[in-house]
């Protein structure tokens, strides 16, 4: 399963009259489907609030964004979202948590013997490509953070999204298991073949995770410049530090640290430290 | 010398703040602290010229309350006041959970009745004796009426702020798994604010405890806080100890069951419970 999503001139403006704050300014995207579309920027750019745009759990101020050429109008199961934390359920097992959706009406509409049965072996499908046989029984809380993300992943696919948006979702996690769960999920990716729309403010993983990347800008919050990946379809971990990797991060963090302010910032301290050298330089003599 | 003992690190220190210490030492010192209480009581009032009046000794207020229990049915005191208590105190939770529920998820219900209730709350349950006794008469219902009064207005208040901490990514993954209000309310945030509930209904109990004397202040002739009050017409210090101690006892004891109910029925927090 897998859909298209169409982003046409839209804005996001927070709070009103003098304390308006323009989130997001006429950000325009076409993303295909199945495709693996990363957000990357400095904080403030806008990217986790055009994710939730299109996530619905944000109305737009101004413009649209369709899936399938449909319109949206707040969440549906057509969008799963995977949080950075605290969405899981603790009174509910590993298990439970994978399988919440089964207890909504909006997934139980023809529940036949059958539709239960092929949920059953579903959830047993992810608990074990999520490697979280284990643990199937365990609450939360007795996870670490790096399972505990993917159990919010397997419940986000329970119901096989067409698109799933996740929204910083290594954010707290250390840089071993990061790299564990990049693989993981370039492998969901190609299993489930769903769009993926992955926010992230680490340009690395943004570049080895997506096929194309949306760099994203502060002040007004907008879309700056896209970059297609110029990787294969298939990665590894050996490809950080290949040219072409290494060029387009470079390229990449360089515009960020212009869009920022992070450059003058940083021109700042270059001067300062410069200063301080002349200073020492002179003390020494 | 060691900078880390200064800086609260290392060692298996008991001032180590917050940090786990052995079971056996922790109930050593919860016994030491209802203990020694006891043991200086005991000595206040053997000291010479300790009146009785003044200060009656252990001894005293258990013979109190022996005699209390066969000539004056303390048993129908006890039933009498829990059942007061409790009453007052259910009617509070059957009405302060739902509605705390609504203002803790809705906006404009918190608009609508949060106000008027922090408002409310500051109004001294004593004050309101005249009007209970006006409105409700001078019956049973009106020593319920004033523990209602004393925990209801508060329990609204911390139902809703129970409710308001359950986390925003917990309501809006089941929002985008495509669940419904009604579905949210009941599948995500009752049971997600079930732990704090249960703990907000523990505090609030205390609460309608500590307004039982001052309930059964409108026209009673049994319970525990009208014996404490007759005794003080009397000024049979010792009954006043005893009903005193008689209703810190229900409490503990009542406070133990929540504690208890609260480790059975909430598994996954085990890490919390000690």
């Amino acid at each position: 399963m897998t859909a298209s999503i169409d982003i046409r001139d839209a804005f996001k403006t927070f709070g009103h009259g003098t304390q308006a704050i323009q989130a997001l300014e006429q950000a325009n995207l076409a993303i295909r489907p199945n495709e693996f579309v990363t957000f990357v920027g400095a904080s403030g750019c806008g990217k986790s609030t055009l994710l939730r745009m299109i996530g619905g759990l944000e109305s737009l101020s101004r413009g649209s964004i369709a899936v399938n050429g449909q319109p949206i109008a707040g969440p549906g199961v057509d969008r799963a979202m995977v949080f950075q934390h605290y969405s899981l359920y603790p009174w509910l097992t590993v298990t439970q948590n994978i399988k919440f959706c089964r207890q909504l009406k909006a997934h139980t509409h023809d529940r036949t013997s059958a539709d239960v049965e092929q949920a059953a072996g579903r959830a047993d499908a992810l608990i074990r490509l999520m490697g979280l046989s284990h643990v199937a029984d365990a609450y939360p809380s007795q996870l670490s953070g790096g399972m505990q993300q993917r159990v919010a992943i397997a419940r986000a696919l329970m119901s096989r999204p067409p698109i799933l948006l996740m929204d910083e979702p290594f954010g707290a996690l250390d840089a071993q298991t990061r790299e564990v769960m990049h693989d993981l999920i370039r492998h969901v990716h190609r299993m489930e073949g769903s769009t993926i729309v992955f926010v992230t403010h680490d340009v690395e993983e943004a570049i080895y995770l997506g096929q194309r990347i949306v760099l994203m800008a502060p002040r007004p919050g907008r879309i700056d410049t896209l970059y297609d990946v110029p990787l294969p379809a298939e990665r590894h971990q050996d490809m950080k530090l290949a040219p072409e990797f290494l060029a387009l991060k470079r390229e990449i963090l360089e515009r960020i640290r212009e869009t920022s302010g992070m450059k003058t910032d940083l021109e700042q301290l270059a001067r300062l430290n410069a200063a301080v050298g002349a200073d020492a330089a002179l003390t020494t003599d | 010398m060691s900078a880390s003992k200064r800086a609260g690190g290392g060692g298996s220190s008991l001032w180590q703040i917050r940090s786990a210490i052995d079971p056996r030492q922790y109930w050593l010192l919860a016994l030491f602290g209802l203990v020694a209480p006891l043991v200086a009581w005991l000595v206040a009032s053997q000291l010479d010229g300790t009146d009785k009046v003044f200060l009656p000794g252990p001894a005293d207020v258990l013979a109190r309350i022996w005699s209390w229990a066969t000539d004056d049915d303390l048993a129908a005191d006890v039933a009498i006041s829990t059942w007061r208590v409790v009453a007052g105190w259910a009617l509070s939770a059957a009405i302060a959970l739902p509605l705390g529920l609504f203002i803790g998820s809705y906006r404009a219900v918190q608009a609508l009745l949060e106000p008027l209730t922090d408002f409310v709350r500051y109004m001294p349950a004593v004050a309101f004796i005249p009007l209970v006794m006006l409105w409700v008469g001078i019956e049973e219902g009106s020593k319920v009426a004033i523990i209602f009064i004393g925990t209801f207005f508060q329990m609204v208040l911390m139902v809703a702020e129970d409710v308001r901490r359950v986390p925003l990514a917990q309501i809006e993954a089941a929002q985008t798994m495509g669940a419904t209000r009604s579905e949210i309310l009941e599948k995500v945030i009752v049971p997600s604010a079930k732990p704090a509930l249960l703990d907000t209904l523990r505090v609030t109990m205390g609460w309608a405890w500590t307004y039982l004397v001052v309930a059964e202040l409108v026209a009673s002739n049994s319970g525990l806080g009208y014996a404490v009050l007759k005794a003080q017409r009397f000024l049979q210090t010792d009954k006043i100890f005893a009903g005193i101690l008689l209703i810190g006892l229900i409490g503990l004891l009542i406070d133990q069951g929540f504690r208890l109910v609260h480790r059975k029925a909430f598994p996954y927090l085990a890490g919390r419970h000690r």
